[in-house]
């Protein structure tokens, strides 16, 4: 697996939806960045539980990954976390998993 | 920067040897409406192509240290298109606005989209259009069974074109139809010399031209649900299916579970197609991906119809149904109540 794969280099990712104007004009609520980079930390940080991780913000730009001892990782975008995630997990990260979603259902979550 | 809509469209036309790719787009470039297209064809066949602007590429394919085969820079490509994009900012070539690229029989087309939208130049300036494969009605069901290239081609493309069915009988055609149909849920199914293809039916129209955007997402839900549900091939089979989800889906825990999916599954996603009902958006939004790569989202000006589910077609090869659908919808339950709403 790349960690370019996904990343439009020099464009926004697209899972940014404040970068994609046209494509998202029709929603009336304003979605600023900043508001969009919190929701999307804290939805990660719920599936990174499952894997001893923690994401948080930084400075706006980039996100930095924290694992349990301590290391850490600067990613740009979702694309590039789940690569890291994999390097600094106790396990590769995957969707699919039962035991990842039996434990959101069981945290609450979905 | 252009917006991504803006950008010149790159349509592939793929397919196996000897399935026509030539003659149809020999047939094309006859159209006023693709008079200003730019061909890059890998081989000068037989079937002599008459155009102002052809150009012959190499198809070399750069492998990237990952060792991931859809993510590699096709370099042919790469000084092909640079070197066209500065000819015709120079004035030295016919302004062109749409650029087809023929490929040879054995190629994967998906290295294109990866170079397309990684380069550092020429992702400023082009976009993928529609993939357009060829099948020979003939010989496609033991290219089929023998060649892993063939089916991936089949997999990957927007449209199907059927050459040959004057050769073959009413009941080859429609099983070579039903076979296609398995692997490719979304792509209309056309042939060449029954339905005399329209330009705009094969290349022009796609998911960011604003004129045939509503055509095409038409095209492939009435593909879609053509589609038998033939889930009863081996597991590690190249299947398509379409999954629904009732409710809207945050747009935010989507790409979460997304990105996910494919950074773990990629290379076994061969496409994505989907109509989403985004949570506070009254219209639909486009998504369309190529194994590890996703487009910029796009949007539709109305719902198709009275049907407000998300509709995401999948082409995958080994992951069950069941599962996507589980996990889409515990991601999706991970955003607030208040982001899973439809729009008031």
């Amino acid at each position: 697996m790349c960690a370019l794969c996904g990343i439009l280099g020099g464009r926004r990712h697209w899972t940014e939806s404040t970068g994609a104007p046209e494509a998202f004009a029709s929603r009336p609520e304003a979605h600023t960045r900043h508001r969009e980079r919190q929701t999307r930390t804290r939805l990660v940080n719920a599936v990174l539980d499952h894997y001893g991780l923690r994401l948080a913000d930084w400075s706006g730009g980039q996100y930095v990954l924290r694992g349990r001892t301590g290391r850490t990782a600067l990613v740009d975008n979702l694309s590039e976390l789940w690569a890291e995630a994999d390097r600094l997990g106790s396990r590769d990260c995957d969707p699919l998993d039962p035991d990842l979603l039996a434990d959101l259902k069981a945290r609450g979550h979905g | 920067m252009a917006e991504f809509a803006g950008l010149t469209p790159i349509n592939v036309v793929t397919g196996f040897l000897g399935s026509g790719k030539t003659t149809l787009l020999a047939n094309l470039l006859r159209a006023p409406e693709l008079a200003d297209t730019a061909v890059l064809v890998n081989e000068f066949g037989e079937v002599g192509l008459d155009h102002d602007l052809l150009r012959g590429v190499a198809e070399s394919t750069l492998l990237l240290d990952n060792g991931c085969l859809c993510c590699a820079i096709r370099g042919d490509l790469q000084t092909a298109l640079r070197d066209l994009l500065s000819q015709r900012e120079r004035g030295e070539v016919p302004h062109f606005r749409r650029v087809v690229i023929e490929t040879s029989g054995l190629a994967d087309p998906v290295p294109i989209a990866y170079t397309l939208l990684t380069e550092p130049v020429l992702q400023h300036h082009f976009r993928l259009g529609g993939i357009t494969t060829t099948v020979d009605a003939v010989n496609a069901p033991a290219q089929l069974r023998d060649y892993p290239e063939s089916v991936k081609q089949v997999a990957v493309a927007d449209r199907l074109v059927l050459s040959k069915t004057d050769l073959s009988t009413p009941d080859e055609v429609a099983a070579l139809r039903r076979q296609l149909r398995q692997l490719n849920a979304s792509a209309p199914i056309i042939e060449a010399a029954m339905d005399r293809p329209h330009p705009a039916e094969l290349l022009t129209d796609d998911m960011y031209e604003a004129e045939g955007r509503a055509r095409e997402i038409d095209r492939w839900l009435a593909a879609a649900a053509d589609q038998d549900a033939l889930d009863h091939q081996h597991a590690d089979e190249i299947r398509s299916f379409a999954l629904s989800y009732e409710g809207p889906l945050d747009w935010t825990a989507f790409g979460v579970w997304m990105t996910m999916l494919l950074h773990r599954h990629g290379e076994n996603v061969l496409r994505i197609k989907g109509l989403l009902n985004v949570a506070g958006m009254p219209t639909p939004l486009l998504i369309n991906g190529v194994q590890h790569i996703v487009h910029p989202p796009s949007h539709l000006a109305a719902w198709p119809g009275d049907d407000r589910q998300s509709r995401i077609i999948f082409i995958v090869r080994g992951i069950d149904r069941a599962r996507l659908e589980a996990s889409l919808a515990a991601f999706n339950g991970l955003a607030a109540p208040e982001d899973r709403q439809a729009v008031a």
